[in-house]
């Protein structure tokens, strides 16, 4: 690990004034469970370290006026163990993959939705692009995770967030401070395809902080979150879909789906919602659901599979919520 | 011929054969025992590898200017010299030591590396791509049996199919590596190794080498290794990094550690061979298997390995037609190491796989095709009760169905089965067995204990010999300076160690019979020792507790010496063994999903010294079994020649939520006239075969290589 300068405010603004508006000069330390393998690896080389602990307006979990506001410190455990968070299905059963108690404890929701990617190009040292000699690894190299949709390149890698499908499935926004102040934007807008190599997979700037999410009443919706795991034991899912519909005189009248693992951002399919808008929740509409959502997939060499799960996933999520 | 030495007949045996706890599972619940890793000593200095980050190349500079003004730097030395050629990533090219763990990796990166660039390969599955980029070494032909045309022609019914299995990692729990601590004419190495009294040699050897140290005789060092984290026959030498260490001890005079880092492990510590192949067998009508043909290739890194027996187990060369041809694909990886049975599972994969296939295609139950064949293996009558003990563990009868399971919905379910074989021939062992006059007893021998259970069985021996209780013995191992015994591979351990423990026990009890004697007014023939006692047989009633009877000692100390091998020395060990396990899985086939339900296994070992230690070695071996037939798999990217996966998040492993339940059934009271037969590896060897044809017996088609991923599986059914 490259020697750094550890600060940790009382004040979120504070803690923004003291970050680099340039990129990778400073970092934001929430729980740590995947900034500082970062750093330990010298993935990531901040020379300052602004940790978010002692900031107390960042720590809550709050449900108020019958909306979830989930602050940047608020742990994945505090989240998934909280009564306010009881009624956004879909949400806890997209956390209920992280099975680690230390991660749970440590691990922020905010820090979940911020992860960077595990490309295993990027975490040996390749960058966001995985560049080698001028050109991306990723498509003639080992790409059996990488993505299948919203992959033209330069970006390959997926989003590995379990909880930002679920998230914006459930129409969540966050809150966003920097040193001149706050602004607030739909959850799915803090996510974007990187076009080159200077760009990151977020819209922050580099000195602006997420302080808190906020997550709308779930009233009226049926929600479902669907995880491909291989395995058990503590592991990021293969595939993840998180579903949102809200029935009138018993057809789906809003749908939202958002898949998780098939891109570099968390990737909502507006083929899937049409495909289930105006139908009766069944077999049927969960098939189409499915199918719609990988249309457009353009599998690598090696990720044809990741298609199927993406469309079992789709499938099985929305059988979840009949 | 009955000697004194024999194992107790079964009607005296009080311990051996039962369940006991494992002698040293308190300390190491309570974290009290001392791993290598633990080791922390006073003023000891800490030193990080620097490793090649291309996978061909030739050195052109070594630079350590920036490394050496690093804050804490205490020293370094170089593995290789500028010239000398890498082979595979993460080759140990220098050590460098700092006062802490940090300021050594801080270290470390600030040594920088040049390289000339030399052409790499990394991939095994594509043997023609490989042959093509020249990596691929001439075929060894082997041919058995009847003539295999005419053999083939005779077959009745015939699968031709394409099966293996890729590369995985040996990914010791605790990872390679050593304290050394060097003053004055003493090294004593805290090392973790499998073969405690075989590192003096290879470590004084090693640093011998080097002008700048001069001689180093190997009785200078001592080795301490009482407890060990895991090694799978990764773990025989002293390594690169063993004698870097020892060099880094001398330069500073101060104790250091070098262990592995988890990536280092991986890549360069581990290695079991890939093996895939084109394999075509044939059987009559009935069943009789008549042909079996092989041509496999496979990699075991840049200096190749040895071929997979094969066919396995069904082999009998008068019987059975057999043709087998092997191909090497020299590749820029680490180099392959022993893996808990080497060669075997791979062979298990190639053979059983086929064979079910072949059952599958002649409509047969593969429980009756693998009993009828199995007069073609070495123990026809082993495998036959085996294969039907099993199968009553796995409920075979009632859960068995025709190729592809056609219940409802998308998880389907299957079972599958596979045979192994292994030597286990014990290995060379002393010991020296004390007892005290205040009737303490310890058995001291240079072996090791890599979690298997050595302590508990040894005290199993010396206080069935003694009759006393288990807690009653002190097991002294895991020390190069006691008597030398064997490396702990190739399940040689338990056959050479329960041997020269009980010679070297009767030979101490008899000392002791003959003080005893005289006392009780007795001849020492007429003396046993049991229940806590030593009294005569033909008058109960002259009796001294052991204690009593060790008091006669006066200031005496009786040492008795027992070895392995021992002509005069009873029948105490044999080496062969069977065994069969058969998987019960679920396959989701929307997702390519497999899950265990349950694993069955069934192992003939000769005589059981411990049930529950040899249980666990079966339970072990299954759960790693789990690992590299369902996720285990060692990735590497051609454009950088680099293990992509070097770490616990895709380099995957089962947990406890994932391996099923598991059922162990040791064979006992059967073939306990052999005697000792190691355990370690025979276990190992099945598992992967078995899930293999339990998932093929699950989703109707053979998905072809192993680890059973999502993908493959898919895949399988898609081209089906
Ligand atoms: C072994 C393991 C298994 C895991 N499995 C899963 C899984 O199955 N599914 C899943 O979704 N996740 C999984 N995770 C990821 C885990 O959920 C995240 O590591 C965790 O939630 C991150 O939170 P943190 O507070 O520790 O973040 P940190 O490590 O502190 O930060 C993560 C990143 O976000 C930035 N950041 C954090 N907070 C803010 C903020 N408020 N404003 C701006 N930037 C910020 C940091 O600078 C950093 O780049 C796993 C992690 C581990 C270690």
């Amino acid at each position: 690990m490259q020697n750094f300068e550890y600060i940790a405010p009382t004040e979120t603004i504070t803690a923004a004034q003291a970050l680099s508006p340039h990129d990778g000069v400073t970092a934001v330390l929430a729980g740590g469970t995947d900034l500082l393998s970062l750093m330990k690896e010298r993935i990531e080389t901040p020379t300052r370290v602004v940790s978010l602990r002692n900031i107390r307006a960042l720590r809550g979990v709050h449900g108020t006026g019958g909306a979830l506001r989930i602050g940047a410190m608020a742990s994945v455990e505090g989240v998934l163990g909280s009564s306010g968070a009881s009624s956004y299905k879909s949400l806890l059963q997209a956390g209920r993959g992280i099975t680690a108690p230390q991660v749970r404890a440590m691990g922020t929701v905010v820090g979940d939705l911020l992860q960077r990617p595990r490309c295993w190009y990027y975490r040996n040292g390749y960058g966001l692009l995985a560049m080698h000699e001028g050109k991306s690894l990723v498509p003639n190299g080992e790409n059996r995770y990488h993505a299948i949709l919203g992959n033209k390149g330069p970006a390959y890698f997926v989003n590995a967030s379990s909880f930002a499908p679920a998230l914006i499935s459930l129409g969540a926004s966050v809150t966003v401070a920097g040193p001149e102040g706050e602004r607030e934007m739909p959850l799915a807008d803090l996510f974007r395809i990187p076009a080159s190599e200077s760009e990151r997979e977020n819209t922050l700037m580099p000195n602006e902080i997420v302080t808190e999410i906020m997550v709308p009443s779930a009233s009226g919706w049926r929600t479902a979150t669907y995880e491909v795991r291989q395995r058990q034991l503590l592991d990021w899912p293969l595939v993840t879909a998180s579903v949102a519909v809200r029935l009138r005189g018993g057809k789906i009248a809003d749908a939202r789906v958002v898949m998780g693992h098939v891109a570099p951002i968390p990737w909502r399919s507006s083929e899937a919602e049409t495909a289930l808008k105006g139908q009766a929740l069944g077999e049927s509409a969960g098939e189409a659901a499915g199918k719609a959502a990988v249309a457009a997939a353009t599998p690598l060499s090696q990720n044809q599979a990741k298609v199927q799960l993406a469309s079992v996933a789709v499938k099985r999520a929305v059988a979840m919520v009949a | 011929m009955a000697t004194k030495y024999d194992w107790p007949a079964a009607e005296d045996r009080s311990l051996i054969g039962k369940r006991h706890n494992r002698v040293d599972g308190p300390a190491k619940a309570r974290g009290a025992a001392k791993y290598s890793y633990d080791r922390n000593l006073d003023g000891m200095l800490v030193a990080r590898l620097v490793t090649s980050p291309v996978p061909h190349g030739r050195i052109i500079s070594i630079d350590t200017s920036v490394a050496e003004k690093v804050e804490g730097y205490k020293g370094h030395v170089n593995i290789m010299n500028v010239g000398d050629e890498v082979q595979w990533v993460g080759t140990e090219v220098l050590a460098i030591c700092a006062d802490t763990e940090e300021h050594a990796r801080d270290a470390a990166a600030a040594v920088n590396l040049h390289f000339e660039i030399l052409p790499h390969w990394v991939k095994d599955e594509d043997v023609k791509k490989a042959g093509e980029a020249n990596r691929v070494q001439p075929a060894k032909d082997d041919t058995k049996g009847p003539d295999f045309a005419a053999a083939w022609d005779s077959a009745d019914e015939t699968v031709e199919g394409y099966y293996g299995l890729g590369i995985i990692t040996h990914c010791c729990l605790e990872p390679h590596g050593q304290v050394v601590d060097w003053t004055g004419d003493d090294i004593k190495v805290y090392a973790s190794t499998q073969a405690v009294a075989r590192i003096p040699a290879d470590l004084a050897r090693g640093l011998s080498r080097d002008e700048s140290i001069g001689t180093v005789e190997a009785d200078s060092v001592e080795v301490i290794t009482p407890y060990m984290g895991g090694g799978f026959g990764s773990k025989f030498n002293i390594d690169t990094w063993g004698i870097a260490c020892a060099k880094l001890s001398k330069k500073t005079g101060r104790p250091v550690k070098l262990m592995l880092d988890r990536d280092e492990e991986l890549m360069v510590a581990g290695g079991r061979p890939s093996d895939y192949g084109n394999v075509k067998i044939g059987a009559k009508r009935d069943g009789t298997l008549v042909a079996y043909e092989s041509e496999t290739w496979s990699t075991g890194g840049i200096a190749g390995r040895g071929s997979p027996p094969l066919p396995y187990v069904y082999n009998n060369e008068e019987r059975l037609a057999q043709k087998a041809r092997h191909l090497n694909v020299a590749t820029n990886i680490g180099p392959a190491r022993a893996w808990r049975a080497p060669n075997h599972p791979q062979a298990a994969v190639l053979t059983m796989c086929p064979m079910d296939d072949l059952a599958a295609k002649l409509d047969m139950d593969p429980v009756e095709f693998f009993k009828k064949n199995a007069d073609l293996t070495a123990r026809p009558e082993v495998y036959r009760y085996e294969i039907d003990k099993c199968a009553e563990m796995i409920g075979w009868k009632e859960k068995w169905h025709k190729r592809g399971d056609s219940g409802p919905g998308p998880v389907k379910r299957g079972l599958g089965l596979s045979l192994h074989t292994w030597g286990g021939r014990p290995h060379d062992s002393t010991c020296e067995v004390r007892i005290q006059p205040d009737g303490g007893v310890s058995v001291n021998l240079a072996s090791q204990d890599l979690g298997v259970g050595t302590y508990t069985t040894l005290s199993v021996v010396a206080a069935e010999t003694l009759g006393l209780q288990i807690p009653d013995v002190k097991i002294n191992i895991g020390n190069s300076k006691l008597p030398i015994s064997g490396a702990s591979g190739g399940s040689t351990t338990v056959g050479g160690t329960s041997a020269s423990t009980r010679r070297a026990t009767v030979n101490a009890l008899e000392e002791l019979k003959g003080v005893v004697a005289g006392s009780l007014g007795v001849g020492a023939d007429d003396l046993v020792a049991k229940d806590g006692k030593v009294f005569a047989k033909s008058d109960p009633s002259k009796s001294l507790s052991w204690a009593d009877a060790c008091r006669k000692l006066g200031n005496r100390t009786i040492t008795g010496q027992g070895k392995q091998p021992d002509r005069d020395g009873g029948k105490l060990n044999d080496s062969g063994v069977g065994g069969v396990q058969m998987a019960d899985v679920s396959v989701d086939v929307e997702t390519g999903v497999v899950s265990i339900n349950k694993l069955a296994a069934v192992q003939d070992v000769g005589l059981v010294l411990c049930l529950e230690q040899s249980e666990s070695q079966v339970y072990g071996a299954m759960i790693q079994g789990v690992a590299w037939a369902l996720y285990e798999e060692s990735i590497y990217d051609q454009a950088t020649g680099k293990m992509l996966n070097p770490d616990m998040e895709f380099y995957k492993l089962p947990g406890a939520g994932d391996i099923g339940e598991m059922e162990v059934h040791m064979v006992q009271n059967k073939y306990d006239d052999r005697g000792v037969i190691g355990i370690g590896e025979p276990p190992a060897i099945s598992p992967g075969a078995a899930i293999s044809n339990a998932v093929a017996n699950a989703i109707g088609v053979r998905v072809p290589t192993l680890p059973l991923t999502p993908d493959r599986v898919l895949a399988a059914l898609a081209s089906a």
